[in-house]
C-alpha cells in the first residue's frame, strides 16, 4: 500500500543530483512525502507539522554528503529526528527507600492494562524484586479474575478488595508491607478521557497510593485521538512514562510519537506479543523505521531468532552454504518462516522489497501444495533431488494432486536456489556475511551502487517473461549481498 | 506467482538463517533500498501539498505549549471555527480535509471524499457552509444505502450464530454481553459461547454478563479448542430451542497466520452442526487509526465479515476509519457501542455519525 520512503524521495530528487547543498525547495519536496508517511502511520496532524518543521531546519543547507544521495541523506535526517523524538531521556526505575515502590497503570479500555500489569510484574520479578499486583478494576466484569490468573502464571500474588477501587488500592499498601512485597502494581479500570467521573476516580486512586511511577498504557493501533486522551491523562495524573502495547500486529505505531510529543515523558516499555515475557524496554530506533514504513529489520531478526533454534539455524546455514540443503531442510525452514507471521507482514518488515511483491496477494493456502509435493517424495528424493526423473515426477504429481510440470518447476527452482546458496558459501561463508553487513552499514547504503551493479552484472536477472521485479530494488539484508535472489521466474 | 513467492520465502528464510548466524555481534541498519517507481496518489499529493504550503510559512518552531493550546482549541468544534476563519474557498476545503484526517478517515479516503464533494458543491453562496454541506452530503451518500439489519431467525428453525471477531481489546466480549441482554429482552432465546479460551477469565466475564440477562453461557476449560466450545454452544442452543448463539472469540492480530486459520476453523465448525452462521461481525475500536483498514481487510478475507461493530464511540475518538472500511470492502457498520451500560449498544445511523465526525 505504501512504498518505501527512500523510493519516493528518489523520485522527488531525480532532478537534482550533483548539487552542493540541499536547498529549501529540495527539502520541501521531500517533506511532502514525509507528511504522507507520518499521517499514514497515524501520527497526529499537529505533531506532524512540528516534526517536519524541525526536519526542515536541520536539512536545509546541509552539505550533500559524497557517500549518500540526497534522498538517502534526507531519510537519514528524518530517521534520526524521529528516533530523537521517540527516545531522548530514558526512564530509569529507582526504588523507594521505604518500600513498597508503587506503580500505577492507567489507560483507555482495551489498551492492555491488565495484561501489561502482569507483564510488568514479571519484569520486576526478573529484576529481583517481589511485586504485588493490585486489581483496582472493579468496572469490567471478571477483570480481577483475569489478573489473578495472570498473576498465578507469573508467580505473583494478587490483591483486591470488593469495597471499591480506591479502597482496594489504598489497602494494598498495608498488604504489601505485611507480606513483604517491595513493588506494588495497581491495575485500574479502562476509562475514556472524556468521562469526568471515571477520571476523578483514577485521580482519587492516585492520591490514595501516591505512586512513584504512573504509566499510561497506549495501544499502537490508536489513531489521531491518541493526543486527546494522552493529554487528559497527563493533566489528571502527571504521567511518568508510557507503555506501548500491541506492537505484535502490523500497526505502524505513529500514536507513540504523538503521545511522546504531547506528554513529554519517555516510552518506557513495549509489549510485543501475547506471552508474559513479550515485554521489553522500548527501542526508539526500531519504531522510527517502522513509522516511516521502512521495514523493521530488527524486529524481523528478533522474530527469526525466536523462530529458529540457534543451533538448528547454524546447521541449516552450514548445509545451505555447503550445497547439501535438502527438501526436508526446505520444508522445515519454510514452516519456521511461516510461524513468524503472515508472509505479507514479513515482506512488509523487510526494507526494499519491491512493490510487486509487497502488494502481492499471498495465497498461503497454495503453499500447502508445495508442502504436499515434498511430502510425496521419498526420503531419498528429498535428499538428492537430482534423481527425480520423469517417472518419479509423475508419481509425486499423482501423490500430491499436481501436474508433473508443477513438480518439475519446484525441483528446478530448488536446485537453482541451492546452487546460488552454495555460491554464497564459496565467498567465505559466515564471516563474509558478517563483514559484508558491516561494510554496507558503514556506507549507509546497502542498496547503493556497488552492490546494484554487481547484481546487474551477475546476469540471469531477466527472463523471457520480462525483467525480474526484484532487480529493481534488491533486497538489502546483509548476508544476501552476493547471494542474490535465486532465479525468480 | 505462487512459485515466485515460495522461492522468495525460502530465500528469505535462507537470508534470515544467515543473518541469525552472522548476527552475534552485528546490528544491521534499516535503510531501505530505492524504488524509483514509487508514486503517490495524485489527490493525496495535492492535499499534502496544501498542508506543506501552510507549514512552509510557519515561523520559529512552535513550543509544546503552543501545540497544546492549538490542539485544545481544536477540540471544541474544530471545523466550524476553522471554517469561519477561512479566507478563501481553497482554505475552507483544506480545513475540511484536515478535519477528516483528524477523525482517522485517512489521507487517501479523505482526499477522495473532498474531491467528490468539491465537484458536488455549487458555486456562489457562503463558502464555508457550502463546503460543509457538500461534504456531509457526500459522506452520507457514501455511508448510506447498506442493509444494516442483523440476520437471524425468529421462527423456530435452526439457531442462528453470530460470530464476533477482531484484534485484542476492541470490546468483543462486552459487545456480546450487551447484545445478549438486548436480544433476550426482545424475546429471543440466547446462548453465549465463550469461545475466547485464551484470555484469562474471558469466560467469567461472559458469565457475569449472563447474570444480568436471561441468556445462557456455554464454556469450555481454559485453553480448550474454541471451535469445539462454539460447536457445543450451538448444539446446546438447538437442544434448548434457543434462537441465537453469540459466539465470542479470542482477540487476535490479523497478521498471525495460525490464529487466523484457527478462526476459519471456528467459523466452519459453527455452521456444521445444528446452527447457521448468519453474521460474522468485526469489532473495531473507534480509537483505531489506519491499521483498522488492514484489520478489516484480513478478517474479511479470512472469515467473510458481514458487518462491523464500532465500539467506544462515546470517547473523543471519531471512528473515521469505518468510512474507509466501508468504501473499500463494502462492509457496513451495523452496531455502535456508546457506553459501558448494558443498553449502550445502538444501531448505526449514517447521518448522526457524519454529524459527530465534525463535532
Amino acid at each position: 500500500m505504501f512504498d518505501t520512503l527512500t523510493g519516493r524521495f528518489e523520485a522527488a530528487f531525480a532532478k537534482l543530483r550533483g548539487r552542493g547543498r540541499l536547498s529549501a525547495d529540495d527539502v520541501d519536496a521531500a517533506l511532502r512525502e514525509i507528511r504522507v508517511a507520518l499521517l499514514e502511520a497515524d501520527v497526529d496532524l499537529d505533531v506532524v507539522t512540528g516534526l517536519t518543521g524541525r526536519i526542515r531546519r536541520r536539512a536545509v543547507g546541509e552539505e550533500l554528503s559524497r557517500a549518500l544521495n540526497p534522498a538517502q541523506q534526507v531519510v537519514k535526517i528524518v530517521l534520526s529526528e524521529l528516533t530523537a523524538s521517540l527516545g531522548g531521556e530514558r526512564l530509569a526505575i529507582t526504588y523507594a527507600s521505604k518500600p513498597p515502590t508503587v506503580v500505577l497503570l492507567a489507560g483507555l479500555q482495551g489498551s492492555g492494562k491488565t495484561t501489561n500489569a502482569a507483564k510488568l510484574a514479571q519484569w520486576f520479578l526478573r529484576q529481583g524484586r517481589s511485586p504485588l499486583l493490585v486489581g483496582a478494576d472493579l468496572q469490567r466484569p471478571a477483570a480481577v479474575e483475569q489478573l489473578r490468573t495472570l498473576g498465578e502464571r507469573a508467580g505473583v500474588p494478587v490483591f483486591s478488595h470488593r469495597r471499591g477501587p480506591v479502597k482496594a488500592a489504598s489497602a494494598s499498601l498495608a498488604e504489601a508491607t505485611r507480606t513483604g512485597r517491595d513493588v506494588v502494581i495497581v491495575d485500574t479500570a479502562g476509562r475514556l478521557a472524556v468521562d469526568a467521573e471515571m477520571m476523578d476516580q483514577v485521580r482519587r486512586i492516585s492520591k490514595a497510593v501516591r505512586p512513584h511511577y504512573t504509566f499510561l498504557v497506549v495501544d499502537a493501533t490508536v489513531g489521531q485521538d491518541a493526543v486527546n486522551s494522552a493529554r487528559t491523562f497527563h493533566d489528571t495524573l502527571a504521567l511518568d512514562g508510557v507503555i506501548l502495547t500491541k506492537l505484535d500486529g502490523d500497526a505502524r505505531g505513529g500514536a507513540a510519537l504523538s503521545v511522546k510529543e504531547v506528554v513529554g515523558r519517555p516510552i518506557a516499555f513495549a509489549s510485543v506479543g501475547e506471552k508474559l515475557d513479550d515485554f521489553e524496554p522500548f527501542h526508539p530506533d526500531r519504531l522510527a523505521s517502522r513509522i516511516l514504513g521502512m521495514g523493521d529489520v530488527e524486529t524481523l531478526i528478533d522474530k527469526a531468532e525466536s523462530a529458529f533454534e540457534a543451533e538448528e539455524a547454524e546447521e541449516t546455514a552450514a548445509r545451505l552454504l555447503e550445497g547439501t540443503f535438502t527438501f526436508d531442510d526446505f520444508l522445515a525452514t519454510m514452516q519456521q518462516v511461516l510461524g513468524m507471521g503472515s508472509l505479507r507482514s514479513l515482506l512488509g518488515m523487510m526494507p526494499g522489497v519491491p512493490r510487486e511483491l509487497r502488494g502481492a496477494e499471498v495465497d498461503e493456502g497454495r503453499i500447502g501444495r508445495i508442502t504436499g509435493m515434498i511430502h510425496s517424495m521419498t526420503p531419498q528424493e528429498r535428499a538428492e533431488p537430482d534423481i527425480i526423473d520423469a517417472s518419479r515426477r509423475r508419481r509425486i504429481a499423482a501423490g500430491s494432486g499436481c501436474r508433473p510440470s508443477d513438480v518439475k518447476a519446484l525441483v528446478d527452482q530448488f536446485k537453482q536456489m541451492r546452487s546460488m546458496m552454495k555460491g554464497l558459501g564459496g565467498l567465505g561463508g559466515k564471516r563474509t556475511a558478517a563483514s559484508k553487513a558491516r561494510s554496507s552499514r558503514q556506507a549507509g547504503r546497502p542498496g547503493g551502487k556497488s552492490s546494484a551493479s554487481k547484481r546487474r552484472g551477475a546476469g540471469g536477472r531477466t527472463t523471457p517473461k520480462g525483467p525480474v521485479p526484484v532487480s529493481k530494488a534488491p533486497l538489502t539484508l546483509p548476508g544476501l549481498e552476493k547471494g542474490e535472489w535465486p532465479g525468480l521466474n | 506467482m505462487t512459485l515466485i513467492l515460495v522461492v522468495v520465502l525460502v530465500a528469505l528464510a535462507a537470508a534470515l538463517v544467515a543473518v541469525v548466524v552472522a548476527r552475534r555481534r552485528r546490528r544491521p541498519s534499516a535503510t531501505a533500498a530505492p524504488d524509483p517507481q514509487a508514486a503517490a496518489g495524485e489527490a493525496a499529493d495535492r492535499v499534502v501539498g496544501r498542508l506543506a504550503g501552510r507549514a512552509g510559512t510557519e515561523g520559529p518552531a512552535p513550543s509544546l505549549r503552543d501545540r497544546l493550546s492549538k490542539a485544545r482549541a481544536a477540540l471544541g468544534g474544530p471545523l466550524a471555527s476553522a471554517l469561519e476563519r477561512a479566507s478563501s474557498t481553497e482554505e475552507a476545503w483544506t480545513e475540511v480535509t484536515e478535519a477528516l484526517i483528524r477523525a482517522d478517515v485517512g489521507l487517501t479516503t479523505s482526499s477522495e471524499i473532498v474531491e467528490a464533494a468539491r465537484s458536488r458543491a455549487a458555486s456562489g453562496g457562503n463558502r464555508a457552509q457550502e463546503a460543509t454541506a457538500a461534504l456531509k452530503a457526500e459522506l452520507r451518500e457514501r455511508l448510506g444505502g447498506f442493509d444494516r439489519s442483523l440476520a437471524g431467525r425468529r421462527d423456530g428453525g435452526r439457531p442462528s450464530v453470530w460470530l464476533f471477531v477482531g484484534v485484542n481489546g476492541t470490546g468483543k466480549t462486552t459487545t456480546i454481553g450487551k447484545l445478549a441482554k438486548r436480544e433476550a429482552d426482545a424475546g429471543a432465546g440466547v446462548v453465549m459461547a465463550a469461545g475466547d479460551t485464551f484470555r484469562a477469565a474471558a469466560a467469567d466475564q461472559l458469565a457475569m454478563w449472563a447474570e444480568r440477562s436471561s441468556a445462557h453461557v456455554v464454556r469450555g476449560s481454559a485453553g480448550a479448542d474454541p471451535a469445539s466450545v462454539v460447536y457445543d454452544a450451538v448444539e446446546s442452543a438447538a437442544a434448548r430451542g434457543a434462537d441465537l448463539v453469540l459466539a465470542d472469540t479470542a482477540g487476535r492480530f490479523h497478521t498471525e497466520r495460525n490464529l487466523m486459520a484457527e478462526l476459519q476453523k471456528v467459523r466452519r465448525v459453527a455452521g456444521k452442526g445444528s446452527g447457521v452462521v448468519t453474521e460474522t461481525l468485526l469489532v473495531l475500536d473507534a480509537t483505531t487509526g489506519q491499521n483498522g483498514l488492514a484489520q478489516a481487510r484480513q478478517f474479511t478475507e479470512a472469515v467473510d465479515v458481514t458487518g462491523v461493530v464500532l465500539t467506544k464511540l462515546d470517547g473523543s475518538a471519531k471512528g473515521g476509519i469505518v468510512v474507509a472500511v466501508q468504501a473499500e470492502l463494502g462492509v457496513p457498520v451495523k452496531l455502535v457501542g456508546v457506553g459501558e451500560g448494558i443498553a449502550d449498544l445502538v444501531p448505526f445511523d449514517a447521518s448522526e455519525f457524519v454529524e459527530a465526525l465534525f463535532a
